[in-house]
């Protein structure tokens, strides 16, 4: 279906460029899944101080994908970078249960923001592959995503040392972004 | 940078931007997908403010960096290079200019070197002590590479990361070392630069690498110069007789390059012990570069000859008639230099040629330069006293050109020191000068010549020949100069007695002068004249102020803004004492500190700085009630260091002399950060007890980390008996451990205490510098005394003997006699002082001759005062 929609997509308005950022708390994976998307590869990654930009075409859209440093010395300044974001990715790590509550505090706070009012937003319960992950319903409960209004969203079960879940997300954030957009 | 014609348009729109305006231009860089030609327009004019010196605050500058991070998202060459430099200039005024270390990492494993080379340069402005080991790999691998783009700004990156982190930069040695074989010139000149800075602080490990440098194949030009500038340091640091360090600059003499050349023959003109030869050499390469065709050589060669001839010149004559012809260059500043040189080295009989050459081209030169022209001819005058004719018609010839108050005040002040200098000079100076007065437009001047007529007229061979001048003024000029006339008239009347009778008769005439000032002086005048009362009129019209202009200007302006009038104005209320700098020794001792370990807080510095003035001391003691009885303050000495400067307790004294007692004041660091100090005081031990009696000390109460804080000891002496002696001295006080993790002190602490160096009272604590205008007179008046003669061990040069004469006594030299001939072998010091207690004069001549040997310097001294008692207790100071 998706595969349909983009061809339709692709002969009526030709090559679209999106803006997305990769948000999280620190060792979510933020950075590992942007490099995984770019160059396929799993990278070894330090912890982000300050920001990585990388530019995918993914179904003849180009997605220019901001993944911001977690760590909490420098989450204040995620707002500088909310204007003109046509999507988020929230990375959770679902083998650490225990600040999920952060997590979901972190999500509030910055979609309560005017700038991302109707944003859409794509939850990835990140790193599958270790034993204990939570489920992504787990996941979705922890963040309260059920009682997000007026938004589009999706969480995905991913792994990003496999590739798992990954390009499922993405899939959906084409379709949603096509239809909006 | 030369501005084409089509690019004038965009000029003048730059011309007018608006900060306000550019600020709101910058939401371009958030948009997507980023239109590179509008983005590069709104960063080049963020850049353009800036260089026009527009400044941003910190909310500004933070917004402006943050939204040109955006821009890291794309790949435009000409936006990135663009970017790159924005965030460079705004990473020091932004907040957390971290936000960008992430993609400038990135940007070091681009395979392109231009991101390499950009990101280092900015890395290195946002890293401190903490980011930089996670980063350090980036800068080792930078500083290796063969592009010379990327190793260069790593190398110049870490030298700035050098002030940062010294630790880390030190590590990379062994890269620096390897970026010295780089085939790039540039680069290899930053390494060595790089190299040099990090092993600075080691002489030893200095000259060893500047020595392999020197024998190694180093090609590059500005490597070359560079290495000069090492060995000139290295000789001047070691005194090493190692002729390497020589041989190597002599060789590049010979370079083919101009910049490599010249800095070695600038070094052997600047190095002390450089050869009559190699001078010669050095010289004759400067020579060739007078006849260049390129201005920056002319002038570097200029410039550097005419330092030479400062002290050398009989060594630039060889140039005479190259510099002869760079009198009419058209650039100025080399022309003007190459005059002055032609001044210094000029000989008595080419003095008068050149003068009027000079003359000539006067015109065409602005004011700036003919005040530095006044400058030398002044020096010349002292040189060629001979010449005093030729050099005061020229003198005179630009007071009476056009120009502005500050040439014609600088000419004046020219023809003063002739005047002052060669007494035969003054008649045809006193000539000039009334024929000038005739038409000043200068007020000032006017009442400055004036004064000089009154003071020196009557003494000449013809005195009435100046008085119709005088008079002219009283009749023509305004009030300010005709009460200057007045005074001027009385003097003759006091110093030219046949004159006495005409000079009341024009004071006479004065009496119905409409100007207050000039009525009240003449009828002051006119009264003393008649009643002959030649006392009070020589002290009211010759005697000097019997203090310190400034201090007499300091209490007056004290007396008027105070407001109460009832008491009249108490001349004796003003302090003798002369303000004196600041020790320069201390301050640079500090300031290398500083510099050194960054340990010693500005604060510290300051209040050091400030306590160097005697003005400052006398009010902060006066506040002291113990010390309220002693009476005026006499003097204060200089710093002395108890302490070397990196001990845990720093301790400098000042010694303030009163009529009666002493007061040390100790001033006192803590430099430990886990200690406070409380009760702080220094027990004094004199080594003859007898001499004073111990008054009262003041410690300090608390003494925290980094604190400079003073405590006070007070002796008391008789003024027949002058406490000559040593003190041994202890600092007393109880310590308490900072808790690191409070703040807070422990409760009890322990009394320790700390042995600091001696400290003397010497004669010249009791001398107060002071200066007589004509020394030689002084000094033949008063009665005849034998020298004493000495030698002053080790000390083999004239220049040292004569600053130890200095130091040792405490007094003024006077007659210049404290400048050496270079390279003579004996010397005359002329000294003058008074004593702190009766006021009376001491005068000293110092002859010195250095021994046979060289080793030693031989003095002769002979002390004259009034005050026998203090002769023979300077004599016995040696």
């Amino acid at each position: 279906m998706g595969n349909l929609f983009s061809s339709v997509f692709f002969k009526l308005f030709g090559n679209k460029d999106v803006r997305i950022l990769i948000l999280g708390l620190d060792s979510a994976g933020k950075t590992t899944i942007l490099y995984k998307l770019q160059c396929g590869e799993v990278l070894t990654t330090i912890p982000t101080i300050g920001f990585n930009v990388e530019s995918i075409t993914y179904k003849n859209i180009r997605f220019f994908l901001w993944d911001l440093g977690g760590q909490s010395a420098i989450r204040p300044y995620w707002r500088c970078y909310y204007p003109n974001t046509n999507a988020i990715i929230y990375v959770v790590d679902s083998s650490d249960p225990d600040r999920l509550g952060i997590a979901n505090e972190e999500l509030a706070a910055m979609l309560s923001e005017e700038e991302l009012r109707t944003t859409p937003l794509l939850v990835f319960a990140n790193k599958q592959d270790l034993p204990g992950a939570l489920t992504d319903a787990q996941v979705s409960e922890g963040l309260k995503l059920s009682s997000l209004k007026n938004r589009q969203w999706a969480i995905f079960k991913t792994s990003a040392i496999n590739g798992v879940g990954i390009y499922e997300g993405l899939d959906w954030l084409v379709n949603v972004i096509s239809s909006g957009g | 940078m030369v501005v084409k014609k089509d690019d004038d348009e965009s000029e003048l729109v730059f011309e007018n931007l608006e900060k306000g305006q550019v600020i709101q231009e910058k939401r371009a860089f958030n948009e997507t997908p980023v239109h590179p030609r509008k983005c590069s327009l709104v960063i080049s004019q963020f850049l353009y403010l800036l260089s026009r010196g527009d400044t941003f605050t910190t909310t500004e500058a933070t917004e402006i960096f943050f939204a040109a991070t955006k821009l890291f998202q794309s790949k435009d060459i000409p936006l990135r290079r663009l970017m790159w430099l924005l965030l460079k200039e705004f990473s020091l005024l932004s907040q957390d200019a971290i936000i960008v270390i992430s993609s400038l990492t990135k940007d070091m494993t681009n395979p392109m070197s231009l991101y390499r080379a950009n990101a280092i340069r900015i890395l290195c402005k946002i890293t401190d002590s903490f980011i930089l080991p996670q980063i350090d790999r980036y800068f080792k691998q930078s500083i290796v590479e063969k592009d010379p783009h990327v190793a260069s700004s790593a190398l110049v990156s870490s030298i700035h990361l050098l002030k940062v982190s010294p630790e880390i930069v030190k590590r990379w040695v062994n890269e620096v070392q390897e970026a010295v074989n780089n085939k790039s010139n540039m680069v290899q000149y930053h390494a060595i630069a790089l190299l040099h800075r990090i092993k600075q602080h080691d002489r030893l490990a200095v000259t060893k690498a500047v020595s392999t440098l020197i024998k190694g194949s180093i090609r590059s030009p500005y490597s070359q110069a560079y290495l000069i500038r090492c060995a000139v340091e290295v000789i001047e640091e070691t005194n090493t007789e190692d002729p390497v360090f020589y041989d190597y600059i002599n060789s590049c003499l010979r370079s083919k390059n101009e910049m490599v050349a010249y800095e070695a023959a600038r070094s052997i003109c600047a190095l002390k012990n450089s050869s009559k030869k190699e001078i010669t050499s050095a010289v004759s390469v400067l020579q060739n570069f007078l006849g260049s065709s390129k201005s920056t050589l002319k002038f570097a060669a200029v410039r550097t000859l005419n330092k030479l001839a400062q002290t050398n010149p009989a060594a630039v004559i060889p140039c005479n008639v190259d510099m002869e012809s760079l009198i009419t260059d058209s650039n100025r500043s080399i022309a003007t230099l190459a005059i002055t040189t032609l001044l210094k080295i000029g000989n008595e009989s080419n003095v008068e040629r050149l003068i009027k050459q000079i003359a000539n081209f006067l015109d065409d030169i602005n004011d700036e330069f003919k005040i530095v022209v006044v400058e030398a001819v002044t020096l010349l005058s002292q040189k060629f006293p001979k010449k005093y004719k030729h050099l005061i018609l020229f003198l005179n010839k630009i007071l009476r050109d056009e120009g502005t108050l500050q040439l014609k005040q600088s000419t004046l002040d020219a023809i003063l020191t002739v005047v002052n200098n060669i007494p035969e000079s003054k008649e045809i100076a006193l000539t000039e000068l009334c024929d000038f007065i005739e038409d000043c437009e200068f007020p000032d001047l006017s009442v400055q010549i004036l004064h000089l007529l009154g003071q020196e007229g009557p003494l000449t061979s013809q005195p009435s020949q100046y008085i119709r001048y005088i008079y002219n003024r009283v009749l023509l000029d305004s009030g300010i100069i005709r009460a200057a006339a007045v005074n001027s008239i009385a003097k003759f009347g006091l110093l030219y007695e046949p004159m006495k009778e005409k000079v009341i008769i024009l004071l006479g005439r004065c009496l119905l002068d409409e100007d207050d000032e000039v009525r009240d002086r003449a009828t002051l005048y006119l009264q003393l004249l008649k009643q002959n009362n030649t006392r009070e009129l020589t002290r009211l019209l010759v005697d000097d102020v019997p203090v310190p202009l400034v201090n007499l200007q300091k209490s007056l302006e004290h007396y008027i803004n105070d407001g109460d009038f009832g008491q009249a104005f108490d001349l004796g209320s003003v302090s003798t004492v002369i303000e004196s700098m600041p020790s320069p020794i201390l301050e640079g001792k500090s300031s290398k500190q500083t510099s050194q370990s960054g340990g010693v807080t500005p604060k510290s510095l300051s209040t050091e700085s400030n306590d160097g003035a005697p003005e400052s001391y006398s009010t902060k003691l006066a506040q002291i009630p113990e010390f309220s009885t002693f009476g005026k303050l006499l003097k204060s000495s200089e710093i002395v260091e108890l302490t070397e400067n990196e001990t845990e307790y720093v301790v400098n004294c000042v010694k303030h002399i009163f009529k009666e007692h002493i007061v040390f004041q100790f001033n006192c660091t803590n430099t430990l950060n886990y200690q406070r100090l409380e009760n702080v005081s220094v027990k004094m031990i004199p080594s003859n007890p007898k001499s004073v009696k111990y008054e009262c000390s003041i410690p300090i109460e608390i003494l925290n980390f980094d604190e400079i804080q003073s405590c006070f000891v007070a002796i008391r002496y008789h003024p027949d008996n002058l406490p000559l002696c040593n003190f041994k001295n202890t600092l007393k006080f109880r310590t308490k451990e900072i808790d690191p993790s409070t703040g807070e002190p422990d409760d009890q602490g322990y009394d320790d205490q700390y042995s600091i160096e001696e400290l003397e009272v010497s004669v010249k604590d009791f001398i107060q510098r002071t200066f007589v205008t004509n020394w030689k007179e002084e000094f033949a008046k008063l009665p005849e005394q034998e020298p004493a003669t000495f030698a002053l061990v080790s000390v083999k040069n004239l220049n040292d003997a004569v600053k130890q004469m200095i130091s040792t006594l405490g007094m003024a030299p006077a007659e210049k006699s404290e400048t050496v001939v270079p390279k003579s072998n004996k010397h005359q010091l002329f000294l003058s002082g008074k004593s702190l207690s009766t006021g009376a004069l001491i005068l000293a001549r110092a002859r010195m001759i250095l021994d046979q040997s060289g080793l030693n310097t031989d003095v002769e001294l002979t002390v004259k005062s009034d005050d026998q008692n203090l002769i023979d207790l300077i004599l016995s100071s040696f």
